[in-house]
């Protein structure tokens, strides 16, 4: 039988905050285990939360990016369970009444539209410790060692909904979380680097006969690492369901764990042993009640979203729809294509320029757009200098890469290597009569009619060149010599 | 108090002070078992440190050099907390308890840490680790509980003031059973900051003294906003200590018909009206008022209570600190659960596992929903109350210091003697205890409950009786 998949992420993301969410613990990784602890994020008796306003700042950011209703009225709840990492016992989440609510993300469906994938909640909570073990698993080891700098460090819990527009697809799961990345970096609240795990997942998933719509049970694939083994996840987890149903089965409603090594989902708790998390408000902290100005001016600040500035790089610089997507994939390289966009003659140009050769270079440093040493305004020059002919699109190569190397200025380049173009005709002439010596049958061909044989002559010419010769002139200058049309 | 202004006229050094009152502390500390761990060489560090300042002259803090107990529950840094129980019976705290930074640097010198109920849970501290606290004035009864040791102390002269934690009537009935003054303050005048949490929405750290006025010069240093404790009120803290002269004339008295029913002994019922009788032929009216719902404070407080108690103990699993059964397990959830099971007393582990269920799936609305709505209740009794009246006075406790073992294998007829004063706490009103009289040589005890952040009221009508009383009109 054929089926429609109902897919549903419950996304969790760390915060960049300076500090964590309930003490002036600073958030940093890779340092030295518990150096960044205190009495309050290492639960000791008689310590006390304290919020941290910045990361409600942040988790409005997203509700307002994700198009939820805000609540006005919001309140943190304790979610009981035991486990070495966590440090109180239980972790201040938010329950009822989470800060937003009800918002959607749109991505490019499978089929080519415009799909508005529903949010169901965005809530705070404090992330948990994190446990090395002495061997490979918790229950082989001898010894765990448990680490606190990640305690109480801020998570934004993002969870979908699967009534509104549920993702139908792995591709379509895929966008959905690369959206999801782009915006939060965009909007500056995380970087959501998931080997870092600032961005982790659980999937939820059910499948339903082809054009139904009665949810199924579903089951739950818990904390995938990558977005690899997220579409390997979902890919065998819907195959594995449809044999069971193919088969006349019916899908157990549990919890399932991804192996990273075997590539398949087992089982970690059914439904049954589903742990009871006795939520209730938490009574150390006051109900949170946003003022309609701290809103609106979250709102009014938030930065031009992935796509608005598609929107914008479009209808501003006339760069196709392709292109912009691309350019503006990363917060930081649309910063840049602007930059260099105001100092530009032809943004169009500068835009194949920076994602065909800009890209290549970064690719070959393995660098980011952030680290580029050539200053936007030079970047432009460059690209100015091409399409006013003053220097061939190879030069211009040559002179990128110097430029990415030395962070040195076009002109300056130009003048210390010598690349200024032959601009003398004469010059120009007397390297393409020693081309057309060389090549007598070629020039005869090209003569007879035949003109595909000219490139092969500009080729020739620019290499005696050394690329400084203008291909229109050269083939401007072919066509005059051999008076053919 | 008085010897605030001995200390001031150089009649006392803060070292004589504190040697007497550790003088009290052999004689007969065998005896009460007031106390926990008692730090006699700090005591007199930070007497001859008081003894300097007084030398020095200047502007001193009226705490210098005053020896003051400090309930088990709080935080003290470098010094053994273990909150009455096994679990943390050599956990060394890191860092200091708000209010007992704030009594150090008044200058207050510390006599030593004072028995309780095992994390606060009980009437009448025969939950402890370190075992029962006995009544100074009869030691074959109970000084109640939990802050039993606190009011023990002062109460025999083994302190001269102490630190108390009140989450269902803590302060106040053990004060009334050893027949010292105690104070509970309003919730959130005190920062909960480093108060080892039971019930974190009705844990409040108060004052124990032998007068009212002892109660508010303690006040004055322990109340305001603390940072680190957000359900700690941003108000002003007025200067307690000037309320005490301002007389009971016009003063609108409550008297709630429900505290004064069956279950009360009739002999304390007397000694209660006639201190109310007393005020109002001194010049202060007694108007009846009903607080209706009242009945329901007993099970909305356990509820609440032990919920809040199940979450909070929850940190206490031998991973971090305090006991652990390291030895005889093969996984972490045995280590778990033999941590708790064997460092948790009995009440302890029957109140978390009350707690457990009342906010476990299917119950919760049941339960916990309804407590609350019960709490709502009861609280708007008060301040339907209080547009009639500016104090209400009721009894402390229904019955007279009990013996001990009494009530410890009855446990509802424990929760039972906190009838009169964990309304108080639902509904976050400050509240005192003081003597009035006695009957067969044990105190009885009086409550005064004042509006929210109105400790003034209280102490103004406490001060008031107090001089009454001692003059015997």
């Amino acid at each position: 039988m054929e089926y429609d998949a109902v897919i549903c992420f419950e996304t969790h993301v760390e915060l960049k905050t300076e500090t964590k969410l309930f003490c002036n613990c600073r958030v940093a990784y890779d340092i030295p285990p518990n150096t960044e602890i205190c009495p309050v994020c290492t639960g000791q008796p008689g310590a006390l939360p304290v919020l941290n306003k910045k990361a409600v700042e942040y988790a409005i950011s997203a509700g307002v990016a994700l198009d939820c209703t805000i609540n006005r009225r919001s309140r943190f709840a304790r979610k009981n369970y035991f486990y070495p990492d966590l440090p109180k016992g239980y972790q201040i989440s938010q329950y009822e009444l989470p800060f937003c609510e009800n918002g959607y993300l749109e991505i490019t469906g499978d089929d080519g539209k415009p799909y508005p994938v529903g949010i169901k909640r965005i809530h705070l909570e404090e992330d948990a410790g994190k446990l090395v073990h002495s061997s490979d698993s918790f229950d082989d080891a001898d010894y765990s060692l448990v680490d606190y700098n990640r305690s109480s460090i801020p998570l934004l819990e993002i969870v979908g909904d699967h009534e509104r527009n549920p993702l139908r697809s792995v591709q379509e799961a895929r966008a959905y979380l690369e959206k999801l990345r782009q915006i939060l970096r965009y909007i500056g609240v995380s970087d959501c680097k998931m080997e870092k795990g600032q961005l982790r997942c659980d999937v939820n998933l059910s499948l339903r006969p082809k054009g139904t719509i009665e949810f199924s049970n579903r089951t739950e694939v818990k904390n995938m690492s990558s977005f690899r083994f997220m579409m390997e996840a979902l890919e065998y987890e819907m195959k594995r369901q449809a044999e069971i149903l193919d088969s006349g089965g019916t899908i157990e409603q549990e919890t399932l764990h991804f192996d990273e090594i075997k590539r398949i989902t087992r089982p970690m708790r059914s439904k049954e042993d589903a742990p009871d998390y006795r939520y209730f408000p938490d009574p150390d902290l006051l109900e949170v009640n946003l003022e309609d100005e701290f809103i609106t001016d979250i709102k009014s600040a938030l930065p031009e979203l992935p796509h608005q500035r598609v929107k914008r790089i479009m209808d501003e610089y006339a760069i196709p729809r392709d292109d912009a997507l691309i350019l503006t994939k990363e917060r930081a390289v649309s910063d840049y294509f602007t930059a260099c966009a105001s100092h530009c003659e032809d943004p169009r140009k500068l835009s194949h320029w920076i994602i065909k050769e800009l890209f290549k270079l970064l690719k070959e440093a393995s660098s980011a757009i952030a680290e580029c040493p050539i200053e936007p305004k030079n970047c432009a020059e460059l690209v100015n200098l091409v399409s006013r002919g003053k220097v061939t699109p190879g030069i211009g190569r040559e002179i990128l890469e110097e430029m990415f190397k030395s962070g040195e200025e076009p002109e300056a380049i130009i003048h210390k290597k010598g690349l200024k173009p032959i601009q003398n005709e004469d010059q120009l002439e007397a390297f393409l009569d020693d081309v057309m010596n060389e090549n007598p049958k070629v020039v005869s061909q090209i003569k007879e009619g035949n003109l595909k044989p000219i490139d092969f002559l500009v080729g020739q010419v620019m290499r005696k060149t050394r690329g400084k010769a203008d291909p229109k002139s050269v083939i401007k200058l072919i066509h005059r010599k051999l008076e053919v049309p | 108090m008085e010897l605030a202004k001995m200390l001031r006229r150089g009649d006392v050094s803060a070292r004589e002070i504190t040697q007497s009152v550790f003088k009290k502390i052999d004689e007969r500390e065998k005896s009460i078992n007031a106390f926990i761990t008692t730090t006699r060489e700090i005591a007199f560090k930070q007497a001859d440190l008081a003894d300097a300042k007084f030398r020095q002259g200047g502007d001193i803090p009226l705490l210098t050099g005053i020896p003051v107990a400090v309930k088990d529950l709080l935080c003290t840094k470098g010094i053994k907390t273990t909150c009455g129980s096994r679990i943390l019976e050599d956990f060394v705290p890191t860092y200091n308890a708000t209010a007992y930074q704030n009594i150090l640097d008044a200058g207050a010198v510390l006599v030593g840490k004072t028995n309780m109920d095992e994390f606060g849970m009980g009437s009448s501290t025969e939950n402890s680790i370190a075992g029962p606290t006995r009544n100074p004035h009869d030691l074959e009864r109970v000084a109640g509980g939990s802050s039993g040791g606190s009011a023990a102390a002062v109460s025999s002269g083994e302190s001269i003031l102490a630190l108390g934690t009140d989450t269902g009537g803590s302060i106040r009935q053990p004060s009334a059973f050893c027949g010292v003054t105690g104070i509970k303050p309003t919730y959130g005048r005190v920062s909960r900051y480093g108060l080892v949490a039971y019930a974190s929405s009705l844990d409040q750290i108060g004052a124990i003294g032998k007068t009212v006025a002892d109660c508010a010069m303690m006040l004055n240093v322990i109340s305001g906003h603390d940072k680190l404790d957000t359900t700690s009120a941003n108000v002003k803290t007025p200067d307690f200590l000037k309320a005490l002269t301002q007389g009971i004339d016009g003063v609108r008295i409550g008297i709630p018909e429900e505290f004064f029913t069956e279950g009360l002994d009739p002999q304390i019922k007397e000694k209660v009206l006639d201190a109310v009788h007393l005020l109002e032929k001194n010049g202060a009216f007694v108007v009846p008022i009903n607080l209706p719902h009242s009945p329901y404070a007993i099970s909305a407080y356990y509820l609440i209570a032990t919920a809040e108690a199940s979450s909070n103990l929850a940190r206490f699993d031998g991973v971090k600190y305090g006991f652990r059964n390291a030895g005889d397990i093969t996984d972490c959830m045995e280590m778990y659960l033999k941590t708790r099971t064997k460092g948790f007393g009995m009440e302890v582990k029957r109140r978390i596992m009350l707690g457990t269920y009342v906010l476990s799936a299917g119950y919760y609305d049941a339960y916990y929903l309804k407590a609350q709505k019960a709490r709502k209740l009861i609280k708007g009794d008060f301040d339907e109350a209080f547009k009639k009246v500016d104090c209400i006075m009721t009894p402390v406790t229904p019955c007279l210091p009990f013996a001990l073992g009494e009530k410890m294998t009855d446990p509802l007829q424990m929760y039972l003697v906190d009838i009169y004063t964990v309304s108080l706490n639902l509904a976050g009103l400050p509240g005192m205890s003081l003597p009035c009289s006695k009957i067969n040589d044990l105190p009885v005890g009086l409550q005064i409950v004042g509006k929210p952040f109105d400790e003034e009221m209280i102490l103004r009508v406490g001060a008031a009786y107090e001089r009454l009383a001692a003059a015997g009109r």
